[in-house]
């Protein structure tokens, strides 16, 4: 059932055309930034030579590369996901999932499904760009599968917390604005704590892109995992929750 | 409320903050009959049918829909009803055959048998050439179809249709009307509406709510006795004094309309056989003879505006 749903989610964003626009519009971007962080590394590679401690290919451009990609994702994730209920609301389909034999977990679930695999799709074409390194150099694959999951978990997290907000109203714009903010205040809720001084931990450790950079210098934390497991499960409750009340209104 | 009903619903009451949309609202619903359920807007039909069917939860009382109760067990109580909803909830960007395929696997329908029940929902609702075709590009009427055909895809018990003809054109009405009768053959259906003619057409019961009260509850046949009233007018072109007409067996009272029509009351028998033979024998020269209704529109208004109408509603199961 939630498969059901999941793959109706995909099949709706790929009939309208903003689900290639942005991926394609993702592609020429990060593209452009690869090209020139690989610029980069051609210039400085002479001098990197003569250093102890060899920064490779994946310091210099694979880890910056899906640090911009993160914050650039964190800009589009809202248009991929205020749709999801939002629309659903609006054109009154909703209805049909909810006098089907369905429980709102199974709703949820599919329409959560349906979102990552879409971001599952988008991370592995944009793997693909450090993946033609291998051309030309070694690379540290350790790390790369490190990138790669901690973009799944970001990119989830992003999408549960766009599910979530989507729920929340009927009209997509003002969904994909909340859901922008929202991903924004997770993001810089840290600067907190460089002025503050007490709570300065709990900032951090609720700073998104903190976890996201820890997992792209190749640290894998159980910490950072159990961070962005408890950031989905909470948003995809809170959906679940939400529906529920809707009928309660 | 006998355990054998299809849909019971049991002192329904539902509200939005304060304001009472549904007051206590106690009906039961048996197999193969359709159900007419009327009210103006505002009166409730919508929230009802919306509680029936799970979308929203009541504030009191219970609905048991095949022996399964819809919120302790919505999802038994789901797989037994079908619901088209006010706005029919169909995905514009997918063709019809797409649609009900997934319509089908959301109500768990067996992955070998969705092909079966595509093509008899498809039948049943004449939408058998379209199958390929954008649901965005459908008029409203077969949009109102595909709709139906979603609703019935999973074969379920009860078929609940809120407002099913609105906005579509006489033809397409009479069609969507002969498909009600065709489901009621071997379904229970309820059938939402604030137009009275549909009702006389399709249903065996009827239920007029108002202001979220059930005001009057009949079958249709008792529905339209009570609609005749006793009396016909009769026109001549040459009218007698109406002593004579009043000497007639069976007429009451005579009235006259104009120079040449009277509205004749009577009691039980209809005088118009007696009249005719009265009008060829004197040469009054009959030439118009119409039993008076009272349209069902006048009941309608009559029901649901006067408010002590119906307060000892003429209960009759049908």
């Amino acid at each position: 059932m939630i498969f059901t749903i999941a793959r109706r989610e995909i099949i709706t964003m790929f009939l309208s055309p903003l689900a290639w626009v942005i991926l394609g519009v993702i592609q020429v971007v990060l593209g452009f930034m690869f090209l020139s962080l690989l610029d980069n590394y051609a210039i400085l590679q002479p001098q990197l030579m003569r250093l102890e401690n060899t920064p490779g290919v994946t310091d210099i451009v694979v880890a910056p590369l899906f640090q911009l990609a993160a914050i650039i994702l964190l800009m589009i994730m809202p248009l991929i996901t205020m749709r999801t209920f939002a629309e659903e609301k609006r054109n009154k389909t909703l209805t049909l999932l909810i006098s089907s034999p369905l429980s709102m977990t199974e709703i949820v679930l599919g329409k959560f499904l349906g979102l990552f695999l879409f971001v599952f799709f988008l991370v592995s074409l944009l793997m693909l760009m450090p993946l033609s390194l291998y051309m030309g150099t070694a690379l540290d694959t350790g790390r790369l599968v490190s990138i790669y999951l901690s973009m799944l978990l970001l990119l989830g997290s992003f999408a549960a917390i766009g599910l979530y907000l989507s729920s929340l109203t009927d009209n997509q714009t003002i969904a994909a604005v909340s859901t922008f903010g929202a991903l924004l205040m997770l993001w810089i809720i840290d600067w907190v704590g460089e002025t503050a001084g007490g709570g300065q931990n709990v900032a951090a450790y609720l700073s998104i892109l903190r976890h996201h950079q820890r997992m792209l210098e190749g640290v894998f934390n159980f910490s950072d995992l159990a961070y962005y497991l408890i950031l989905i499960t909470t948003f995809l409750v809170l959906t679940i929750r939400r529906l529920d009340r809707d009928r309660l209104l | 409320m006998d355990s054998t009903a299809l849909v019971a619903v049991e002192n329904l009451s539902r509200y939005y903050q304060k304001y009472c949309a549904i007051d206590q609202l106690s009906f039961s619903l048996q197999a193969g009959e359709v159900l007419g359920f009327l009210g103006p807007n505002g009166a409730g039909k919508s929230t009802t049918m919306q509680v029936i069917t799970g979308n929203l939860a009541p504030s009191e009382g219970r609905v048991i829909i095949n022996g399964f109760d819809i919120i302790e067990s919505p999802r038994q109580a789901k797989q037994h009803m079908g619901y088209l909803p006010e706005h029919p909830p169909i995905y514009r960007e997918a063709t019809v055959d797409e649609y009900l395929k997934y319509c089908a696997k959301l109500r768990r329908i067996e992955h070998g048998s969705i092909a079966n029940a595509m093509e008899e929902s498809k039948s049943h609702c004449g939408l058998l050439e379209v199958g390929h075709r954008l649901i965005a590009n459908l008029s409203k009427g077969y949009q109102q179809r595909v709709g139906i055909a979603q609703a019935i895809i999973h074969n379920p018990a009860v078929v609940i249709l809120d407002e099913p003809t609105v906005g579509l054109d006489p033809i397409q009405i009479r069609e969507i009307r002969s498909l009600i009768k065709t489901l009621g053959a071997d379904r229970s259906v309820i059938l939402s509406t604030h137009i009275l003619s549909e009702v006389q057409a399709s249903c065996d019961r009827v239920l007029i709510i108002r202001e979220g009260k059930l005001i009057y509850s009949a079958s249709i046949e008792t529905l339209k006795n009570y609609r005749n009233k006793h009396s016909i007018t009769a026109a001549f072109s040459n009218p007698p004094p109406i002593e004579q007409l009043e000497a007639i067996g069976l007429i009451e009272q005579v009235e006259s309309i104009d120079n040449n029509r009277f509205r004749l009351s009577f009691k039980s028998d209809s005088p118009a056989e007696s009249l005719v033979q009265a009008s060829v024998k004197k040469k009054w020269g009959l030439f118009e003879l119409v039993p008076d209704h009272t349209s069902l529109e006048d009941l309608f208004i009559e029901l649901t505006q006067d408010e002590n109408a119906g307060v000892d509603s003429a209960e009759a199961e049908g």
